[in-house]
């Protein structure tokens, strides 16, 4: 069996786990990781591409590196909106963030 | 060559698991710590495909920075001493059935890819391009890779990047504009961050 | 069974050599933490006129250190109530780790490194900033808020100066032209090549460089993280016995892996100072082949030691000469000096390696290195002078004793 397959599955693995983390947690930080694992469930899958797929080997290293970046990024900005959500409303419970002007 | 998939799979089994207990942890700052280890997990995955780079920047960005402003975000929302995100037990129930399906389906997708492959060469024609292509899948020593130097002259946009033949014709890709639009972006969200979090008067309380 | 153990290695020969080097590390580690320890107290008395530990070991306290890791080790290993349990216990070593994963990729001797790496330097940066959350994670899971205190002072600290110390790397990265750190040694053969000397503005770099050093590793007076005065201990409040000890190994294991880039980049790496390097000339010229190899890396191993116990020293000499700063001057000095000097020197690098000719090059290293030399000359001819003159004479706005009865120059002096 190609070893490709085997990060594949691992990246579906932290994808999945990252898609029920944002799911079930409702604190808003919980949420923010559940999104980390995702993009790092993709981050393998374009790094184990870059290995193993001819033509891909520089493009998925590249990719990868834009992810990373984008996330440090979006973590940012959303640790940002979390704290001054908290500042509003003494809570940072996802399902408390009902109301769209703030 | 064995070693290498032994490590792997130990590897692999231990960022799996962390992974898991990202999830199933209630508390946050445990729920970081685990995510932590998976981060650092999936680093040395990326040394192992030799991804040197990557690898380092994985634990330069994320473990140094993203994580550290993860906990800094538990901290500073906490209003007790150690905080806990209880879940309903139903709730676990149905994100785990569909957490499941989506993890079959994920890998059932991975497999049928290995037989979707030669439908694909064969529309890009010829099977000297899919008998280079079974002997590229092998993978090149990591330590004669010049990925930080490759990679950077790419991003650079300079002409020594590396060659594509593409169209009987080779040319030199590069990321230059990708590049500076991260830049850009990036700059945007330091301010818009900083702006974001800057303390602000509360409404409603007089100045 | 001679033919199975030989397939054995060549199967896992790797993972055998693997162990081993990770065991030596772990053992440098050890010794340097002793050392250190041992180095630290005989500093701290001697600057603060008194004489450090004494007993210990026959002559001057070496074993003293030894002595106090086996007390640790059999000291009751508490754990607050209040605290995380898992938390708690994991923290130190999350700190180990990140100082000992810099070691791996450090090179000791021209090849003497456990994994060779073309972005060693990035990779050394990237796991010592590993090294904040193990800090954070002591801070927090202590459940006191005097380690809560320390940890996110610490936190925003390193973080901080953890930009202007990667800027400052990239300065002599950029004359290298390459972040493998055997490579970057290997081009400083010789005093007058080392990085610090190349042009004005690796010069600069260093002192930031090192400067940054001292403050990502809690040393004095960036020390806020453990401020004695406010925060009880800081962080390691709670900590106790064999996890306080790991805390210590991992902080004295951090500042030897930033001297030892410092050492690496700026000052010649295991350069003795000749412009020959060691390895090669055992090997080729004096014709002794891998015996050469052996000998030439054990002297360059013992030069780079002492360069980077040199460089640990030297923040000893500082942690005890020092008040500490306040933590908003702490950050200040990062966010409102640090930052701009270091982009700065960055932007300056660049423009020197593209615009200065090559012939300029030789010329302005040799006016540094001569200026250096000349102003180190000075420090020697001062010290000795000052040595000679009454206490305090030296320093202005000291109160004169002399002339007062008790005074102990006065019998001389008169």
């Amino acid at each position: 069996m190609n070893p490709l397959y085997g990060f594949l599955v691992l990246g579906a693995l932290l994808f999945t786990c990252g898609v029920v983390c944002m799911a079930t947690k409702r604190n808003a930080i919980g949420v923010l990781i559940g999104v980390e694992l995702v993009l790092n469930g993709a981050n393998i899958n374009f790094v184990a591409f870059s290995r193993y797929q001819p033509g891909f080997e520089l493009e998925g290293m590249i990719f990868a590196l834009f992810v990373i970046v984008m996330a440090a990024g979006e973590a940012a900005v959303a640790l940002a909106i979390v704290l001054n959500f908290y500042n509003n409303h003494a809570t940072v419970d996802v399902d408390s963030a009902e109301e769209l002007k703030g | 060559m064995e070693l290498q998939i032994y490590i792997f799979w130990v590897l692999a089994g231990l960022t799996g698991l962390c992974a898991i207990a990202t999830v199933v942890t209630q508390n946050s700052v445990r729920s970081a710590t685990w995510l932590l280890f998976t981060l650092a997990g999936t680093s040395a995955i990326f040394f192992l495909l030799g991804a040197d780079l990557v690898g380092a920047i994985q634990l330069l960005v994320y473990v140094g920075g993203t994580m550290v402003l993860v906990v800094f975000g538990v901290m500073l929302t906490a209003q007790g001493p150690f905080i806990n995100m209880k879940t309903s037990g139903a709730e676990w129930a149905i994100s785990m059935f569909a957490g499941i399906a989506l993890f079959s389906v994920l890998c059932f997708g991975t497999l049928a890819y290995n037989e979707a492959k030669p439908k694909a060469v064969d529309v890009a024609g010829g099977v000297a391009a899919s008998v280079a292509a079974e002997a590229k899948l092998q993978p090149q020593n990591p330590s004669d890779s010049h990925n930080s130097v490759t990679i950077g002259q790419a991003l650079m946009g300079s002409g020594l990047g590396p060659m594509h033949q593409r169209a009987g014709q080779v040319t030199a890709t590069h990321y230059l504009l990708p590049f500076e639009i991260v830049s850009v972006h990036l700059l945007v969200v330091l301010i818009g961050a900083a702006y974001l979090a800057r303390a602000k008067k509360r409404k409603g309380v007089a100045a | 069974m001679l033919d199975w153990l030989l397939d054995f290695l060549k199967e896992y020969g790797l993972l055998l050599l693997a162990v081993v080097a990770a065991g030596a590390l772990i053992g440098f580690m050890l010794v340097n933490a002793i050392f250190s320890v041992w180095l630290e107290r005989k500093v701290a008395g001697r600057i603060q006129d008194r004489l450090g530990p004494t007993r210990v070991g026959g002559k001057f306290g070496w074993l003293q250190t030894l002595a106090d890791g086996m007390k640790l080790l059999v000291k009751e290993d508490s754990i607050p109530a209040a605290a995380d349990q898992f938390l708690f216990r994991l923290g130190p070593y999350i700190a180990l780790l990140g100082s000992f994963l810099a070691f791996l990729v450090l090179p000791f001797g021209n090849g003497v490194v456990a994994r060779e790496m073309n972005i060693a330097v990035f990779f050394m940066l990237g796991v010592m900033s590993s090294e904040v959350f193990g800090i954070i994670l002591i801070g927090y899971g202590s459940g006191s808020k005097w380690s809560l205190f320390g940890g996110m002072r610490e936190a925003a600290q390193m973080v901080s100066y953890e930009i202007p110390m990667a800027l400052c790397v990239l300065v002599p990265v950029i004359v290298a032209g390459s972040m493998n750190l055997g490579q970057i040694a290997l081009m400083q053969q010789g005093i007058w090549k080392w990085f610090v000397f190349h042009d004005p503005f690796t010069f600069a770099a260093f002192w930031t460089y090192y400067t940054c050093a001292m403050a990502s590793c809690k040393r004095a007076p960036f020390d806020l993280a453990e401020a004695e005065s406010e925060l009880v201990a800081g962080f390691h409040t709670e900590y106790s016995g064999f996890r306080w000890l790991v805390i210590f190994m991992a902080e004295y294991g951090s500042m030897f892996a930033v001297s030892g880039i410092a050492v690496i980049m700026f000052l010649g790496g295991w350069s003795t100072g000749v412009p020959w390097e060691l390895t090669e000339v055992f090997e080729k010229n004096l014709g002794l082949g891998a015996m050469g190899i052996v000998i030439g890396n054990v002297i360059n191993v013992l030069v780079f030691m002492i360069k980077g116990w040199l460089l640990v020293f030297v923040m000893m000499w500082v942690r005890w000469t020092l008040p500490r700063l306040r933590i908003d001057q702490v950050m200040m000095m990062c966010l409102k000096y640090l930052v701009p000097i270091s982009c700065a020197l960055l932007l300056g690098v660049a423009v020197w390696t593209l615009f200065v000719p090559g012939w300029v090059q030789p010329f302005v290293s040799a006016g540094i290195f001569g200026l250096c030399m000349l102003a180190l000359l000075w420090l020697i001819f001062q010290m000795v002078t000052l040595a000679k003159k009454p206490p305090g004479a030296g320093m202005p706005g000291m109160w004169r004793t002399t002339g007062l009865p008790g005074y102990q120059g006065a019998a001389k002096q008169a």
